[in-house]
Formats: structure tokens, C-alpha cells, sequence
């Protein structure tokens, strides 16, 4: 922890059995910008919701492809954007509930690392300044906030002496990424969401990041929610996985079992695209056919049916609900529910 | 072995950081280097400071008319840029001119920024109906051309210097106001901005530390290109009559009434429109070199 620096405690008041996070029926449209006078009318359906739950010290990892509403999720969370609908739980205390936490206590104990590492910098500003802000915010004093920074630089890998008066043009992509994490770890949050945060780096520079998450991890007790569309690197640093198509929540699991026995289609076809480094195995189409129907009319029914090789009437009829496939395991899809009529919805998958 | 170990094995490196090379050190030097820039500086540093010292560089009384020196040439004895139609020295008038003239070049772009600026910085951050509200009502004004819209309004009020310098501050705050929204809007969007929202920063701290430093920039070079116009309409409305009265000396006005002289002696009709193309030029470079000093990413 910060070592003499005045910050309000982090007190685990749920115990270690109340997830760190539970988000139940989250959901955002995006009215379509209308004109001054007529009504466009329709929303885009960007998070239509969503729930799921976040334990304590683990390492969520969200995939999907652009636009399914990972990043509009993790906005919502933050509060950065208002939810339409949808409970917030941190900590087993309501987000804006009378007897709950504040958005501001919540946005402590949040903090989020963007893909884009220069964009998330104030040019203008040192580096120790803008690692300092978030700290001179909560109200501790200028020196403070400053030693306080340069501690976290040097943590970060980044020798405050060298670079803590440097300007993020100054420095390399990499280490700027590294200035973002000190920098959402300075107001010690006990959540971090990662968005994106190695996506734009180099594939040596991204294993180094994420060995640096992982140690932080540890050092701070931190819960970090991992968005990526790096299907390899969620995997290397998820213990459990999150799948979003189209603003909703298709299957999760544990990294394991949903790598290892994907009952989602749209999972498995994901899974399936990712290049192989053997020579032998090679993917010869295209597992995955046309766009995703566009999100201001969202189909009825499954959404994903209509890329769907296995869609058959029910799948038009009704919205699969998230039903159990296993330890911990989920999948939104009418042939994991055995009650649904699909004719593949038996005890054992078809492969 | 992971970074953070390595970083923690480090030994302790002293705590002065390196010498910073700061945004706008950078630009200074580049400006110094610019040559066009810096003559332009120091052309309008030079007119500035004999219009503010008039009484003590001047060597002659602006007002005092000779009937028989009338329209002196350049060149004549005593008075080396001639005399004006009432046989008033031009060199004094042209001196004693600039105060007036830059006034009313850069009063108004000072007013229009500060109001312009406040505007432009709250649609831009806050968005949405605000947004709309003040730029949409702002729009009413670019339906007038500006010097129809400065004439207008000087006309409205009555003629004089104040009430020009309140006719071209309204002509200029739409504009100013459009470019400070424009490049707010950009900054908000950004990453840093949300990051800010995140660690809990009111808007009043956003703005203040984060957006102001990097909207200043573009709104300022915006706004010293438009000290060349406000000078050319400020002394359009002398020259219609709108702005400064006579007998006081004004470029505009100068201009106006050398106007007849123009078939008898071109040279000194010409002097104050010289005066007034090379202010408001040497104030268009120097906007353009400040902002190529400025347009530089790292």
C-alpha cells in the first residue's frame, strides 16, 4: 500500500464472499441523433441488459468484437456515461442508493486505463502532475500528492527521477501505457478497467504491460476487468471470460472451460478465428459469415441467428436466456437449455 | 523477472527531474528562429511603443493646422513625410494616430475574447442543449456580413470610439466564440478528460486544468489574425464617419479626409492606408508563424 500517504482505507466491507461487483440488467440505448425540429426516432441498443459479477481479486476478461458494447460497458460502470436502466453493486452497496455508495466514493474505488495512451494524457502536463492529479482531487496536500506519484512511477517501472518531469510526447508508447497505470492506481482503487490498455502496444511491449499488471495485482489486492479483442492475451491473463455480441452478454466462464468447451456459437466461431502459429493447423474459410445486424434494430429473438449455422425457428421466437452449462459456466444459447425445442438442445453438444 | 522487480532493485536515482523542455518554451524558440515572424514582431513592437510615447518621440503638435503649408510633399523641409490638407504634420498625426487605431484594433478582439471565449468553452464542455442554445443564437449574427453587421450597430449607437469598440467586440464574438467551442468539443472527447471524471474532478477543475491549457493555444492565434480585421474595419467606420471624430488623428479617419488630396498629392493621401496594411499585416504573419510554431506535436 502507499506508504505514509493519507488516503481513505479500502476496507473490504463485504467480506470475501460478496462478488466485488454485481451488475444486474444494465442497459443504454443511444437515441439516434434526431434533428431540431423532427424525431428520428429509434436508439441505438449498444448495452441491453446486462448482468454478471465480478468476484474479488480475479481477472475478468470481456471479448467481442467492435462495437458490441464492451467499452459502453465499461463507461456505464464508471458512471462516465448514465445507465438507462440496471443496478450497480459495489461491494454489496447500491451505486446512488439512498443507504448505498456515491457515484464519487464509487469513481475512487474504479478507475479505468484507456487503449489509447496519448490521448489519455494531458499534453500540457508532466508526468507526475498528471499521476498527481487524481490525488490533489481527493483533497491530499500538493506535496503529498506529488511524492505520492513519483512512488507510483518508480513502481510502474518508470524511474521518477528520469521521466517524472517529462511530457507524454517525451516518452514511448509502452511507458506511457505505464503512466496510465500509475495513474489510475494512485487514488488506490480496488477495481481497475482495463480497456483495451495493450491493444495499441507492440507484442513485447504488451507481454511486459501485462507481467506489470500482474505484479501490481498482487502487490495492491486489485480486481482488474480485462476488455480486449486480443483473444490470446485474454486468455493468458483471465480467469474468467466474458463473451458480448450486440450489447448483451452470449456465454461466461471460466477461461478454461469456456476455451476448452465453448457452447455459444458465436464463441466458438471466435475462438475458431484465432490464428493459429502452427503451420499444419490452419483455418481455410472464414468460420463466420456477414456483419452483425445493425444495433438500432436488433432482430427479435436470438441475435445472433442470422450468422448462425445452427439457427432454427425457435431461435426467431424467443430470446435465449443465460442457462448453465456448467461450473460457473453460462451460455445464452437455445441449444444449451434443453427445455428450449431446439433440435440440438440435448445433453451433449453436436461438435 | 518482471519490470517492477527490476525497478525496485534499482538504486535510488537522486529526485531532480531532467531539465523539461516545456510546450511553450518550445514554441518561444521556434518563433525566434522564424525570421518573418520576428521582423513582424518587432515592426509592430516599434509601432506600438512610439504610439504609446507619442508626446516624447513626436517632434511636432498633431493638431496644429498652417494654412500656407498645405499639402506639403514628402520630403519637404521640416516636414519629411509632409503635411495633411489643414497643413497638420503627417509624421505626428501618423504617430499619434496609432493610438487610437491600435485601440481599436485590439479592444475589441481583447472583449470578444474574454466574452467569446467564456461562451465558446461552455457549449463546448458542457454540450448538448447549451450547446445548441448559444451557438445556434451566435449563428444569427454570421447572417449579417461583418462590416454591414459593425456598421450597423456603430450606426444604432451613435458615432465615437467607445461605441465602435462595442460594435466590432460584437462582430467578433460569434467567431471567436465558434473556433473556442470547436476545439473544446475536441478536448472533452478525449481520453485525459474522462480519465479526469474518473478521479472525481468537478467541471470547474476539468476545465481549469485540463481543458483551458490546451483550448488557449488555437483560440489565442485566432484571435490575434482578427486584430488585422478589427483595425481595417475600426478605421473603415472612421473613414464612413461611425467611429473617431475629427480633428483627431485615426488612420481611418486620415484616410477619409486625405481623400480629396489623392489627384494633388498621392503620396501623403496614401500614408495612413500604408500605416494601416502594414499593422494588420505584420499582425497576420506574426498569427500564422505563431501558429506553425504552435502546430508541432513533440
Amino acid at each position: 500500500m502507499h506508504t505514509d500517504i493519507a488516503l481513505p482505507e479500502n476496507v473490504d466491507r463485504g467480506g470475501p464472499a460478496q462478488p466485488l461487483l454485481l451488475v444486474e440488467g444494465l442497459r443504454k440505448h443511444f437515441p439516434i441523433a434526431k434533428g431540431l425540429f423532427g424525431r428520428g426516432g429509434g436508439a441505438v441498443h449498444a448495452v441491453d441488459g446486462v448482468s454478471f459479477r465480478v468476484e474479488k481479486h480475479e481477472i475478468l476478461g470481456v471479448v467481442g468484437e467492435s462495437g458490441c458494447g464492451k467499452s459502453t460497458t465499461a463507461r456505464l460502470l464508471s458512471h462516465l456515461i448514465d445507465p438507462d436502466d440496471g443496478q450497480i453493486i459495489f461491494d454489496g452497496e447500491g451505486v446512488g442508493d439512498p443507504d448505498g455508495i456515491t457515484v464519487r466514493e464509487l469513481r475512487r474505488n474504479l478507475q479505468m486505463v484507456f487503449q489509447d495512451s496519448f490521448a489519455s494524457l494531458n499534453p500540457r502536463m508532466t508526468i507526475e502532475d498528471s499521476v498527481a492529479f487524481g490525488l490533489k482531487v481527493q483533497g491530499v496536500s500538493e506535496a503529498k500528492a506529488l511524492a505520492a506519484a513519483r512512488d507510483m512511477l518508480d513502481k510502474v517501472g518508470l524511474e521518477h527521477g528520469r521521466f517524472g518531469g517529462r511530457y507524454p510526447h517525451e516518452v514511448s508508447g509502452g511507458q506511457r501505457q505505464r503512466v496510465n497505470i500509475a495513474r489510475a492506481l494512485a487514488v488506490n482503487p480496488r477495481l481497475v478497467i482495463l480497456d483495451e490498455a495493450v491493444s495499441a502496444l507492440d507484442k513485447s511491449v504488451q507481454a511486459q504491460v501485462l507481467n506489470l499488471l500482474l505484479d501490481l495485482k498482487a502487490e495492491f489486492d486489485l480486481t482488474y476487468m480485462f476488455i480486449s479483442h486480443d483473444l490470446n492475451v485474454v486468455q493468458y491473463i483471465s480467469d474468467r471470460v466474458m463473451v458480448m455480441y450486440l450489447g448483451q452478454v452470449v456465454e461466461i466462464g471460466p477461461v478454461d472451460s469456456l476455451y476448452g468447451n465453448a457452447r455459444h456459437p458465436y464463441t466458438r466461431a471466435l475462438l475458431s478465428a484465432v490464428p493459429s502459429l502452427e503451420p499444419g493447423v490452419r483455418t481455410a474459410a472464414s468460420p463466420l459469415v456477414g456483419d452483425p445486424p445493425n444495433p438500432v434494430n436488433p432482430p427479435p429473438g436470438c441475435r445472433f441467428r442470422e450468422r448462425c449455422p445452427h439457427a432454427e425457428a425457435v431461435c426467431a421466437a424467443a430470446m435465449p436466456e443465460l442457462a448453465a452449462v456448467g461450473d460457473g459456466h453460462f451460455a445464452a444459447c437455445h441449444m444449451a437449455d434443453p427445455s428450449s425445442g431446439h433440435s440440438a438442445a440435448a445433453p451433449e453438444m453436436p461438435s | 523477472m518482471s519490470l517492477s522487480s527490476l525497478a525496485t532493485a534499482a538504486p535510488p536515482v537522486p529526485t531532480v527531474p531532467t531539465a523539461a523542455r516545456g510546450y511553450w518554451l518550445g514554441v518561444a524558440r521556434r518563433t525566434l528562429r522564424d525570421p518573418v515572424t520576428m521582423t513582424c514582431l518587432i515592426i509592430l513592437a516599434l509601432i506600438t511603443l512610439a504610439a504609446i510615447l507619442a508626446p516624447w518621440v513626436v517632434p511636432a503638435d498633431p493638431y496644429k493646422t498652417s494654412m500656407i503649408r498645405r499639402l506639403a510633399a514628402v520630403g519637404t523641409a521640416g516636414y519629411p513625410l509632409g503635411t495633411d490638407e489643414l497643413g497638420r504634420d503627417m509624421i505626428a498625426r501618423l504617430i499619434y494616430g496609432g493610438r487610437l487605431s491600435l485601440q481599436l484594433g485590439i479592444l475589441p478582439v481583447v472583449f470578444a475574447l474574454v466574452i467569446g471565449g467564456s461562451l465558446g468553452l461552455l457549449a463546448g464542455f458542457v454540450g448538448g442543449k447549451t450547446n445548441t442554445i448559444i451557438m445556434r443564437t451566435l449563428d444569427v449574427f454570421y447572417a449579417f456580413p461583418s462590416v454591414l453587421l459593425a456598421v450597423a450597430i456603430s450606426g444604432a449607437l451613435g458615432s465615437g470610439m467607445g461605441n465602435s469598440i462595442i460594435a466590432l467586440t460584437v462582430v467578433f464574438v460569434p467567431q471567436i466564440t465558434r473556433v473556442a467551442e470547436s476545439v473544446t468539443t475536441q478536448v472533452r472527447k478525449l481520453d485525459y478528460v474522462e480519465a479526469a471524471r474518473m478521479s472525481g474532478a468537478s467541471a470547474v477543475t476539468i476545465i481549469r486544468v485540463h481543458v483551458l491549457s490546451n483550448v488557449m493555444g488555437p483560440i489565442f492565434v485566432y484571435a490575434t489574425g482578427l486584430v488585422s480585421v478589427s483595425l481595417i474595419l475600426g478605421s473603415g467606420l472612421s473613414f464612413l464617419g461611425l467611429g473617431v471624430k475629427p480633428p483627431e488623428p485615426e488612420w481611418g479617419l486620415m484616410l477619409n479626409t486625405l481623400r480629396s488630396a489623392i489627384y494633388i498629392n498621392p503620396l501623403v493621401a496614401a500614408l495612413p492606408g500604408v500605416m494601416i496594411f502594414v499593422t494588420s499585416m505584420c499582425f497576420n504573419l506574426m498569427a500564422d508563424g505563431i501558429r506553425s510554431a504552435m502546430d508541432v506535436k513533440g
